[in-house]
């Protein structure tokens, strides 16, 4: 159907598709809405470094690709690594990277192979200073393997490796601050950002492309095969998760902070709204709850306090 | 005109990166390979060289971003050792399996545990089934000489697989001989530009690379890396030969030194040939009928070499500074294969030495000649020798 120039003038989302049908994803996947968004945002010229995860699947197995710009797969723990010897043999051939008109080399990894086992990678990569971005898509464990936990679950969590039981074992660490490690390396710009709010992570990614030096995005992305939820929730799921400000949405732009969302003049959403459409949370008592919701506003507080003195 | 100067091992490997002028070096510091990145960081910094230098996080890193960059269409080159290597293991598959055709130097250095940093061969044996091409070199100037026809090889497109150079940890990485330095003019003739067809991420042309290759797939995708190994024997020689008429320096798969009337042989690669071809003139001047084969390539094994060369001898005796736990060295085993189908052959005998350091002289060599009379003599007990142990600290 052709959309008229009057509705794509409102529209901040590009209506070109560079990810195209065919992938494997499962539905309701919100890795692959990511992946649509970021391709929308960048299009062709770009080049993308996918570890071995849940996206080497969705691009789909030679000799398919769903992919409209080339991309290259490799380790679990190396995206980091290959995103800097790219953008460096790029600059060698003599292309413009980044910037509005330059290639944009994408790290696109999971938080298994962001916050667990690609860290010190992607240490590297932001301490050295690539010209590239690297997203972090943030489905809070280990799916591609079948669900286990990862620094980036949240507490109380189901996975298949804190499943519960007569002992209670389930997920008993809180969810890891990858972002606040990135900013540690006192890079031009991170941000996080959400499949809920397309708008947003468009306008965040545009601005990744525009800033020299490293970038980061952590894009929360829901997982309905492994957070147990309905595949028609995906996004009223990570809408929730920023609404009960368990999932913030704000940038750090050269040393300042800036909330975009939820609201910091009234009370974030209760967490049981988040935490009730989820199996992987079915198991968590009353008590749970209560810690893992006193958890998300005290990092609330501390975010908004940032907000207040670096803002 | 080609100018001469005393260098270190490393400076030779760093010497000969400079030469083949690769667009992105990324390196990790380590004992005893350090010198090879410092240099090049020298080179870069006094705008010697032009090349991307990345200070990576790891040795992982290091080649995980040579992997990248390869990909994207440069010439690429990194160096490392020992437990570095070890590390870099699961990426040398990636590296060989997608072709790209990276150039490592290789300080050869024992592994821990115990801690060691001198020099064996352990290091390199272990990625040899990485698909790596693997080259031994006897002293600096083999060491400079062998990282160029690495890149001659590594980016030929009948090949297109990634190299090693190895060169032994401190005997030849931090010691001092004269190299002869060639023409710059005359190096980029003999490489020339590495302009790939196969690999090189552009979004003009977007295609994946790495992707999940299924069982209906994954063998064939193997088969071409084996494929590719063979055609290496070809093209290697063929360097050789254009190296030789270029620069005046003759390379051969195996080098043979005295082998014609050879009762025994003792193959061995690396510095340790030096030591080895030295020991044969003194016993050939003693009277005995011995004779030395240097292996060059490793990786591809040259099966025709080692085979004509067991056709002149009674023993060959393998002189190796690696061991593969439950077997014996890795070169003995290779030496196996090789002459396991063939009518007649020679003994062959396995002496495990120079681990980690610990020197190779003469009376090792003479006992190593001993074993191999006697075998001659009254056959075959044992095939596996460590030589030089200090059983007194057993």
């Amino acid at each position: 159907m052709e959309i008229p120039e009057s509705v794509k003038k409102r529209v901040s989302i590009p209506f070109e598709e560079h990810f195209y049908a065919g992938h494997t994803a499962c539905q309701g996947c919100g890795a692959a809405l990511g992946l649509r968004y970021v391709l929308k945002a960048y299009g062709k010229k770009t080049i993308f470094s996918i570890p071995a995860c849940c996206s080497t699947i969705i691009a789909g197995p030679w000799p398919y690709s769903a992919f409209g710009a080339p991309l290259f797969h490799t380790a679990f723990e190396t995206t980091g690594a290959v995103i800097g010897g790219i953008e460096a043999a790029l600059k060698a051939k003599g292309y413009k990277v980044k910037g509005e008109d330059g290639i944009m080399v994408v790290g696109w990894a999971g938080d298994g192979g962001t916050a667990d086992i690609g860290l010190q990678a992607l240490s590297g990569f932001l301490e050295r200073g690539h010209d590239a971005v690297y997203i972090m898509y943030d489905n809070e464990a280990y799916m591609n393997t079948g669900i286990q936990r990862s620094s980036s679950t949240p507490y109380g969590a189901w996975t298949t490796n804190t499943p519960g039981g007569k002992k209670h074992f389930l997920e008993k660490r809180h969810k890891k601050s990858v972002i606040d490690i990135v900013i540690a390396h006192d890079i031009p710009y991170a941000a996080t950002a959400s499949i809920a709010y397309p708008e947003d992570f468009i306008r965040k990614l545009k601005k990744a492309q525009k800033i020299k030096g490293p970038s980061f995005i952590q894009l929360y992305a829901s997982c309905p095969t492994g957070w147990r939820s309905p595949t028609d929730k995906s996004i009223e799921l990570a809408r929730l998760a920023v609404q009960t400000a368990y999932f913030p949405l704000y940038e750090y732009e050269n040393g300042k902070y800036k909330i975009n969302m939820p609201s910091t003049k009234k009370e974030p959403k209760p967490l049981i709204e988040f935490l009730k459409l989820q199996g992987r949370f079915k198991y968590m008592t009353k008590e749970d709850i209560e810690i893992l919701q006193e958890w998300v506003l005290k990092r609330w507080e501390l975010l908004k306090k940032k907000a207040e003195i670096f803002g | 005109m080609p100018t001469w100067k005393v260098m270190k091992g490393n400076e030779a490997a760093a010497w000969a990166a400079k030469l083949a002028k690769p667009k992105v070096v990324a390196a990790f510091p380590i004992t005893p390979s350090t010198l090879v990145p410092e240099k090049i960081s020298e080179f870069v910094a006094n705008g010697e060289m032009d090349a991307e230098f990345i200070k990576v996080e790891s040795e992982h890193s290091a080649i995980s971003a040579c992997v990248g960059a390869s990909a994207a269409g440069v010439r690429v080159f990194t160096a490392t050792a020992s437990q570095g290597l070890a590390l870099m293991h699961e990426i040398l598959f990636i590296a060989a399996g997608m072709r790209l055709p990276i150039v490592m130097a290789i300080g050869n250095r024992a592994l821990s545990a115990p801690i060691n940093i001198w020099n064996d061969w352990q290091d390199t044996i272990s990625e040899r089934d990485t698909g790596w091409l693997q080259f031994y070199a006897e002293n600096n100037q083999e060491a400079l000489d062998l990282i160029l026809i690495a890149f001659k090889v590594a980016e030929d497109e009948r090949v297109l697989l990634p190299a090693m150079t190895g060169f032994d940890a401190f005997i030849l990485t931090h010691t001092v001989e004269p190299v002869e330095i060639p023409d710059q003019e005359v190096v980029d003739e003999f490489l020339g530009e590495y302009v790939p067809k196969h690999a090189y991420l552009d979004p003009k042309r977007p295609i994946t690379q790495g992707a999940l290759g299924f069982p209906a797939h994954y063998m064939e995708a193997r088969y071409t890396v084996w494929e590719a190994m063979e055609n290496a024997r070809e093209v290697i020689k063929e360097a050789f030969e254009e190296f030789e008429k270029k620069f005046g320096r003759k390379y051969q798969m195996v080098e043979e030194y005295k082998t014609e009337d050879a009762e025994i042989i003792l193959v061995t690669m690396g510095s340790l040939a030096g030591t080895v071809k030295e020991f044969v003139d003194k016993k050939r001047e003693e009277g005995l009928k011995i004779g030395a084969a240097k292996i060059t390539v490793y990786r591809p094994f040259p099966i025709e070499e080692i085979k004509a060369l067991a056709k002149k001898t009674k023993v060959l005796a393998i002189l190796e500074k690696d061991i593969s736990f439950g077997l014996g060295g890795a070169v003995f085993g290779d030496v196996g294969r090789t002459l396991i189908n063939e009518s007649e052959k020679p003994i062959v005998l396995d002496f495990i030495l120079g681990l980690g350091g610990r020197d190779v002289t003469f009376a090792n060599l003479e006992e190593v000649i001993e074993i191999s009379e006697k075998a001659m003599k009254e056959g075959v007990e044992e095939d596996v020798f460590w030589i030089g142990l200090r059983k007194e600290i057993l």
